[in-house]
């Protein structure tokens, strides 16, 4: 099921995990994803080790009670991302 | 700013016709608690998200057909019954606020909560099948 948004993407409005090649990860809502990146609104990072916890802790904090959007806006360049997949499908 | 009630009030009224107490106020969400402080309780934060209306309320709807349900379910409309929205949210500060969003609460505390990525892009069947495993945790009877 989509959005009312047709023009912006299957996963427009979709809370999204963003992985990193740098091994990191974004969680946030998806706006678009083009050529250029991943456009994200309310959203949070996080990197290896920080807060004392793993990505992987993390991530999985996120798809059991959501995140906090720490960040209100990201524009995250293309070249830098190694996945986007749905945070609901987190397995 | 509270949206329009005119562009709610069938939002609203899609639960509260099913049997799903509204309840707009801090100060009825505390009574509601405390009535069912030996029960298993319900609330859902209602949403103008396309989610709300395309998983999130006829998934919750559905969910409650159920042999085993919460006991009492109410619900208050983000951005409108602050009030009542605000202090569901005081009582879980952990979980990070979202919406539409359910918390299950059993003794008058939060023992669940269900956010909103989780009826982003679903459907209601899926929904149901979330939230009855929630139930089956939470307000199963033990005989």
């Amino acid at each position: 099921m989509g959005t009312f948004h047709s023009d912006k993407g299957a996963l427009h409005g979709i809370t999204v995990i963003v992985r990193m090649k740098d091994g990191s990860a974004w969680v946030g809502r998806c706006d678009t994803v083009t050529d250029d990146g991943v456009f994200l609104n309310d959203c949070d990072h996080h990197t290896e080790g920080k807060d004392g916890r793993s990505v992987q802790e993390f991530l999985e904090a996120a798809k059991q009670w959501g995140h906090w959007p720490n960040i209100k806006h990201a524009e995250i360049p293309a070249g830098d991302v190694a996945e986007v997949l749905r945070l609901a499908s987190l397995p | 700013m509270p949206y329009p009630e005119e562009m709610i009030a069938s939002m609203r009224t899609e639960l509260t016709d099913n049997g799903v107490t509204e309840l707009r106020t801090e100060e009825a969400v505390k009574a509601w608690l405390e009535a069912n402080k030996d029960k298993t309780a319900m609330f859902v934060i209602n949403s103008v998200c396309g989610c709300a209306a395309g998983a999130a309320r006829p998934g919750i709807l559905l969910s409650l057909q159920g042999e085993v349900k919460p006991d009492t379910v109410a619900t208050g409309f983000a951005g409108n019954d602050t009030g009542a929205i605000n202090y569901v949210r005081s009582l879980a500060p952990q979980m990070p606020p979202s919406s539409p969003s359910v918390y299950l609460f059993k003794g008058g505390k939060p023992v669940s909560y269900v956010p909103r990525h989780v009826f982003e892009g679903g459907w209601p069947e899926g929904v149901a099948q979330h939230l009855q495993g929630e139930f089956a945790k939470h307000c199963a009877k033990v005989s």
